[in-house]
């Protein structure tokens, strides 16, 4: 209980400092109602599997928007060495970037899919789904390799290019829940990525905070 | 407190430095001293246990609960109030009776009245002061501290200096490059090259 108090707690000051900064879910939204504005006048009508495809592309790069910037309050002032060396467990630490990350993408796309529904097709139960496994995982992973990039100098590279190829597998799980009758093995599939990821993020955060 | 022996530390081609031996008893205050570059702060990560040494052995007696680590930049977060700071510092380090804790260091480090402003809007003669209450706050055994006197004016380098008397008999390494302002009360002093 310990452990998920301290990850609340540093979930609470994340969601915090974005409410008085607003610099990631603005920018967040802006991004992914800008792209689905501008493919409604791109895309041919009766496209649905690209549509389909669109939105999947979307939501991946509307979390690494927001996972560029989720080291950023501890970059600036040091303050990652301070919660290392409190003597929680640093796993809580990755575990508030992720409940924070999955936040900013909650209402990110709780903008998102209602207008994806507007513009493209309806948003079905196992569209929704798959959206909600996604967020996990490019949470879980996103939040380790967020960490990871913010020690480097060429951190804005090196996220995109360490995420990208990571979450290739979340797009095809997404889009294959989105555009089949069957969806069932793709979300297992999306939820399997959720499981791995999430326990190798899990053990691996305390080695990538520490020199 | 602190035991270590032919410590290196290196960063790919660069040297840090080589063979350092250090010891410092519980109760000891030892001043480490040295020019820029010398690894003052980069010997005071290592004990902190922030950083691994490339060669060498290091014990440290305490483990990181019970280490406090004053750095270069106050760490804490500039958007958030004093006491906002403090008192996620305070759940995470297990402080009991935080909030009277925390009452007790602002009032002591004169920063009560400014305690629901945005660190952003402090002075940095203010983060300091506020560096030096997250640095106390869970009643640290070893204290680390680098530069402490570092952007404090006279009342709040007078502060920090009753504050030290008041806790001798806690075991201190301190990087300064004010070594005489320190002298009376330190036990040793390491002087790197």
């Amino acid at each position: 209980m310990t452990y998920l108090r301290d990850a609340a707690a540093l979930a609470r000051k994340d969601l915090l400092l974005e409410l008085r900064g607003k610099e990631t879910v603005p920018a967040m939204v802006l991004f992914v109602v800008a792209v689905f504005v501008a493919f409604r006048f791109a895309l041919p009508q009766g496209q649905e599997r690209a549509a389909g495809g669109l939105l999947w592309v979307a939501i991946v790069l509307t979390a690494l928007l927001g996972l560029v910037r989720a080291f950023v309050p501890e970059r600036e002032q040091g303050v990652l060495d301070a919660l290392v060396l409190a003597p929680c467990d640093r796993s809580a630490i990755w575990l508030g970037k992720v409940l924070s990350v999955l936040a900013f993408l909650l209402i990110a796309e709780a903008a998102a899919l209602p207008l994806f529904a507007l513009f493209f097709e309806p948003v079905d139960a196992a569209t929704v789904a798959a959206v909600l496994l996604a967020n996990v995982g490019l949470s879980a992973i996103g939040a380790l390799l967020a960490a990871m990039a913010v020690a480097g100098r060429a951190r804005e590279v090196l996220l995109p290019l360490m995420f990208l190829p990571l979450a290739v597998p979340v797009v095809i799980g997404g889009v294959g829940a989105t555009v089949t009758d069957d969806p069932a093995r793709y979300l297992g599939f999306l939820a399997l990525y959720d499981g791995i990821f999430a326990i190798l993020a899990w053990a691996t955060f305390e080695y990538v905070v520490t020199e | 407190m602190i035991e270590a022996r032919g410590l290196a530390k290196r960063y790919g081609a660069k040297r840090v430095f080589d063979g350092l031996d250090l010891d410092v008893p519980a109760g000891g205050f030892v001043l480490v001293t040295g020019p820029n570059g010398s690894g003052k702060t980069t010997l005071l990560r290592l004990v902190a246990g922030l950083a691994a040494p490339t060669a060498g052995r290091l014990e440290v007696a305490a483990d990181r609960a019970r280490i406090g680590f004053l750095a270069h930049e106050p760490l804490v977060y500039r958007e958030l109030s004093a006491l906002e700071n403090l008192v996620l510092y305070g759940r995470l380090y297990r402080v009991p009776e935080r909030r009277e804790r925390i009452g007790m260091l602002l009032e002591r480090f004169g920063l009560w009245e400014a305690r629901r402003e945005p660190v952003a809007s402090f002075s940095r003669g203010m983060q300091q002061r506020l560096a030096l209450c997250r640095a106390l706050l869970h009643g640290p055994d070893l204290l680390l501290l680098d530069e402490p006197f570092n952007a404090l004016d006279e009342a709040g380098a007078a502060l920090l200096d009753a504050e030290l008397a008041a806790l001798a008999g806690q075991t201190f390494l301190v990087a300064t490059h004010d070594p005489a302002r320190l002298r009376p009360v330190a036990t040793a002093t390491l002087a790197l090259a």
